[in-house]
C-alpha cells in the first residue's frame, strides 16, 4: 500500500463506494451482534498464562545453573514410574478431548458430552495420582530450592488441571441446555479444548524438566 | 445510501449516577479509571509533600522513626506507577480507542468493568498497610529488605495489591488488543489508525508479555515471605538476584507501559493545535511497536550493580542505548510537526509542548544511565530519581493533563477554563523544574536516595527542590478546581470544538451510549489538517 494516512482519502474513494454502504447498513441493523472475538481474546489470555509459566521455568533452570549441584546432596531420588503414567493418561486426555469438537461440529451433542466426561475422568485421575505422589514424597515445600520449586510448579499446575476440569464441567452442565452448543457456534467447547490443550503442553514440559532431564 | 428504517434510536449519555455502578460502557469504565486515579495521585502527591518536608532539613526529625519514611516514599512510588499512570492512561485507552476506532463500544464490556472494578480494593489493600506497618523495602521491594519480618503485614498487603493490579492490568490489555484488531470501521486499515491507537496496541502486547512474569516474581515472593521457602533467601540455597531479574523483566517494560501511551496522546493533540499533518506518520507508528519489542531485551541496566557479569553489562549497556533511537524519531517527528504550524497555546498544546521538552531531557540523562561507567558511579543517587521523573512526570503526565485539557471537552460536553489551565501549565512546569533539575546535581554530587537524612552540605539545594515540590503541589489546585467547576458550570462544548479529525470528534459531546448513530465512514486520514476542502466537518459522509 502506498497511501499515507494524509492522502487516505485516495484508498476510500478506489473502493466501492456501494459496497461499503452496504457493509455499514449490515452493521447498524444489527449492533450489537459484532463477530465473536471471545476465542481471540481467550487466546490472549493463555499468551499470558504460558509467560507465567515461562516466568516460573526461567526461574527454575537459573536456580539449577547456579546451584554447585542439582539435584542437591541428600534430596531423595524422584519416583518416575508414576509421574511418567500421569503424564500418558494427560497427554492421551488432550486427543480425547479433541473428539469432542469434531462431535460438536457435527452436531453430536451426547457424543460431545460423553467426549468431555471421559476427559474429566482422566483429569480427576491425573490429580489423584498427583496428591497420591505428594503424599508419598520425602521432601517438602520448605525443604530448601529443591522442594520448593517441585511443588510451586507441579502445585501450580495441578491447580490449573483442577480449573480445566472445573471448565470442562462446566461445558457438560450447559450442554444439557437446548440449543446452548450448535454446531456453528460452541464457544465453550473451543475454549475448553484450547484451555484443556495448554495445560497439557506445560505439563510435558514440566516433566521434561523436573523428572528427566538431569 | 440512506439508512433510514430500522435505524435504531441512541440512548443519550449514561446518568452521573451510573459511575457508582458496575456499568459496562467504556466511556463510564474510561471515566471510571480516570477519577479514581486522580484522586490517588493527589494521595501519592501528598506523600511526595511528606517526603519533601522530611528532606527540608538534613535531619530525619519529621516523622516518629525513620522507618515511616520508608513506608511513604515506598507507597508514594507504588501508587504512583500501580495507582496512578497505568490506570489514568488505561483510562484514556477506555474512553478514546472505541470512538477512535468507530467501534460502538470494547469488544468484552464485562470483563472491561471487571478490570476496573479491581482497582478500588487493590488501592484500599496498600492503603491500610499503614495501619499495620508498610512495606518499606521501596517499589521493587527486592529481598532480603522485603523479607524483615518487622513488615511482614504490610509487605503481605503490598503483594496482594500489586498482583491484583498486574490482573487487573492483563485483563484490560486482552479487551484493548482484541478490539484494536478486530473492531476497526471495515473502511480503516492498520495504516488508518491514530497512533494512539497504535501506541495502545504496543502498550497492550508488552502487558500481556511481561506483567505474568511479575506475577510470577511475586508469587515466589510471596511463598518466601509466608510458606517458609528459600527461592530469593541466599542462606538456603536461593538467589536474590534472580527476583531483580524478575522484576525488572516487567519494570522496565512497565516504563514503556507509561510513556508510550503518553507518546500516544502527545501525536493526536500536536497535530491538531499546529493544524499540520503529523511528520512521519508510519515512523511514529513503528517506532512504537519496536520500542515495545526492544524494551524486553534491556531489563539489566537496572542491575549493573547487582554483581552482573561483565558481557551482560556490555550487553544491556548497547540495547538501552538502542533504545534511544526509535525514542529519537519520534521527538523529531513531533518537532517537524510543530515547526512552522498555525500554532494555537492552549493548555493542551502547552502540556503537550511541555511533554516534549521535558521528556528529551529524561530521555537524555536515560542515556547516560544506560552507560555502565556513568550508571556506577550514580546508582541509588538522586540522579536517577531526577531521571525517573523526567520521564514519568515530565513525560507521562504532561500527557496525562495535555489529554484531559484536550478531550475533556468530548468527555463532558463542557470547556474548561483556558486562563486557569494557562496558570496551571506554568506553575506546574516551574514546580516541576524547581524540584528535579537540581536533583541532578544532587546525585552526582553522591546523595543517595530512600535515606530521610542526610550530609548538611547538601542543604541548599535540598530546600530549592522541596520549595519546587511544594510549588508542584499547589499547582494541582487550579486544576482541580478548574475541571470541578466546569464539569458543573463551564461553558457547552459542540461536537468538534478543536477541529480535530479523529472520529471521536465526529460524535456529539459528550457522545451518547453506542458511540455512534451509523458507524463512520473514513474518508479523511486522522491527520489531513491544513490541505484544503478537508474540513472536519466533512470527515462522515453518507
Amino acid at each position: 500500500m502506498q497511501t499515507s494516512p494524509n492522502e487516505s482519502e485516495r484508498l476510500i474513494l478506489a473502493a466501492p463506494a456501494t459496497e461499503m454502504a452496504h457493509e455499514h447498513e449490515a452493521t447498524a441493523h444489527a449492533h450489537e451482534e459484532h463477530p465473536d472475538l471471545r476465542l481471540f481474546g481467550f487466546t490472549l489470555f493463555l499468551v499470558s498464562e504460558a509467560m507465567l509459566f515461562v516466568g516460573l521455568f526461567v526461574a527454575y533452570l537459573a536456580f539449577r545453573a547456579v546451584a554447585t549441584e542439582w539435584p542437591p546432596a541428600g534430596t531423595p531420588e524422584l519416583e518416575v514410574i508414576l509421574p511418567a503414567i500421569n503424564t500418558v493418561i494427560l497427554v492421551a486426555s488432550s486427543f480425547v478431548l479433541h473428539q469432542s469438537e469434531a462431535a460438536v461440529k457435527k452436531g453430536d451433542i451426547p457424543g460431545m458430552r460423553a467426549w468431555f466426561i471421559a476427559t474429566i475422568a482422566m483429569g480427576a485421575v491425573f490429580l489423584a495420582g498427583q496428591v497420591y505422589e505428594y503424599t508419598q514424597l520425602e521432601f517438602t515445600l520448605q525443604t530448601g530450592l529443591f522442594g520448593g520449586t517441585f511443588f510451586v510448579l507441579t502445585g501450580f499446575h495441578g491447580l490449573h488441571v483442577l480449573v480445566g476440569v472445573l471448565l470442562m464441567s462446566g461445558v457438560v452442565v450447559r450442554s444439557f441446555k437446548k440449543e446452548h452448543y450448535t454446531p456453528q457456534k460452541h464457544f465453550g467447547v473451543e475454549a475448553a479444548n484450547l484451555y484443556w490443550h495448554f495445560v497439557d503442553g506445560v505439563w510435558i514440559v514440566l516433566f521434561l524438566l523436573l523428572y528427566i532431564v538431569k | 445510501m440512506q439508512i433510514t428504517d430500522n435505524q435504531f434510536i441512541q440512548e443519550p449519555p449514561q446518568d452521573w449516577r451510573t459511575y457508582f455502578t458496575f456499568c459496562t460502557d467504556h466511556k463510564v469504565i474510561g471515566i471510571q479509571y480516570m477519577v479514581t486515579s486522580f484522586v490517588l495521585y493527589l494521595v501519592g502527591g501528598f506523600l511526595a509533600m511528606l517526603i519533601r518536608a522530611e528532606l527540608l532539613t538534613p535531619d530525619s526529625d519529621v516523622f516518629p522513626e525513620p522507618g515511616v519514611y520508608n513506608g511513604v516514599f515506598t507507597i508514594h512510588a507504588t501508587i504512583m506507577i500501580f495507582l496512578w499512570l497505568i490506570p489514568m492512561l488505561a483510562g484514556f485507552a477506555n474512553y478514546l480507542i472505541p470512538l477512535m476506532i468507530g467501534a460502538r463500544d470494547m469488544a468484552f464490556p464485562r470483563i472491561n468493568a471487571v478490570a476496573f472494578w479491581m482497582i478500588p480494593p487493590a488501592a484500599v489493600l496498600l492503603m491500610s498497610s499503614f495501619f499495620f506497618g508498610p512495606a518499606q523495602a521501596g517499589w521493587t521491594s527486592y529481598p532480603p529488605l522485603s523479607m524483615d519480618p518487622a513488615t511482614l503485614i504490610g509487605q503481605s498487603l503490598w503483594l496482594s495489591s500489586v498482583i491484583l493490579l498486574g490482573t487487573s492490568s492483563i485483563l484490560g490489555a486482552i479487551n484493548f488488543v482484541t478490539t484494536i484488531w478486530e473492531m476497526r470501521v471495515p473502511s480503516m486499515g492498520i495504516w488508518q489508525m491514530p497512533l494512539f491507537v497504535w501506541a495502545m496496541f504496543a502498550t497492550s502486547i508488552i502487558i500481556l508479555v511481561a506483567t505474568p512474569v511479575l506475577t510470577g516474581a511475586l508469587l515466589l515472593l510471596s511463598f518466601d515471605l509466608l510458606m517458609g521457602t528459600v527461592f530469593f533467601n541466599p542462606t538456603g540455597g536461593g538467589d536474590p538476584v534472580l527476583y531483580q531479574h524478575m522484576f525488572w523483566f516487567y519494570s522496565h517494560p512497565a516504563v514503556y507501559i507509561m510513556i508510550l501511551p503518553g507518546m500516544g496522546l502527545v501525536s493526536e493533540i500536536l497535530p491538531v493545535y499546529a493544524r499540520k499533518p503529523i511528520f512521519g506518520y508510519r515512523a511514529i507508528a513503528i517506532s512504537s511497536m519496536s520500542i515495545a519489542v526492544l524494551g524486553f531485551i534491556v531489563w539489566a541496566h537496572h542491575m549493573f550493580t547487582s554483581g552482573t557479569p561483565e558481557w551482560m553489562r556490555m550487553f544491556f549497556m548497547i540495547t538501552s542505548m538502542i533504545i534511544a533511537v526509535p525514542t529519537g524519531i519520534k521527538v523529531f517527528s513531533w518537532v517537524a510537526t510543530v515547526w512552522g504550524g498555525k500554532l494555537r497555546l492552549t493548555p493542551a498544546m502547552l502540556f503537550a509542548m511541555g511533554f516534549v521538552s521535558m521528556f528529551v531531557v529524561g530521555g537524555l540523562s536515560g542515556v547516560m544511565l544506560a552507560s555502565v561507567p556513568i550508571d556506577i558511579h550514580v546508582t541509588d543517587t538522586y540522579f536517577v530519581v531526577a531521571h525517573l521523573h523526567y520521564v514519568l512526570f515530565g513525560g507521562s503526565v504532561f500527557a496525562v493533563y495535555a489529554g484531559v485539557y484536550h478531550w475533556f471537552p468530548k468527555m463532558t460536553g463542557r470547556f474548561l477554563n483556558e486562563w486557569w489551565g494557562k496558570v496551571h501549565f506554568y506553575s506546574t512546569f516551574i514546580g516541576f523544574n524547581l524540584c528535579f533539575l537540581p536533583m541532578h546535581k544532587l546525585g552526582l554530587l553522591g546523595m543517595p536516595r530512600r535515606v530521610a537524612a542526610y550530609d548538611a552540605s547538601f542543604l541548599d539545594l535540598n530546600v530549592l527542590v522541596s520549595t519546587g515540590g511544594f510549588l508542584l503541589g499547589v499547582s494541582t489546585l487550579p486544576f482541580l478546581g478548574n475541571v470541578i467547576y466546569s464539569w458543573l458550570k463551564g461553558p457547552r462544548a459542540t461536537g468538534n470544538p478543536w477541529e480535530g479529525l479523529t472520529l471521536e470528534w465526529t460524535t456529539p459531546s459528550p457522545p451518547p451510549v453506542e458511540n455512534f448513530e451509523r458507524l463512520p465512514v473514513l474518508t479523511v486520514g486522522p491527520y489531513d489538517y491544513g490541505h484544503a476542502g478537508r474540513d472536519p466537518s466533512e470527515i462522515v459522509r453518507h
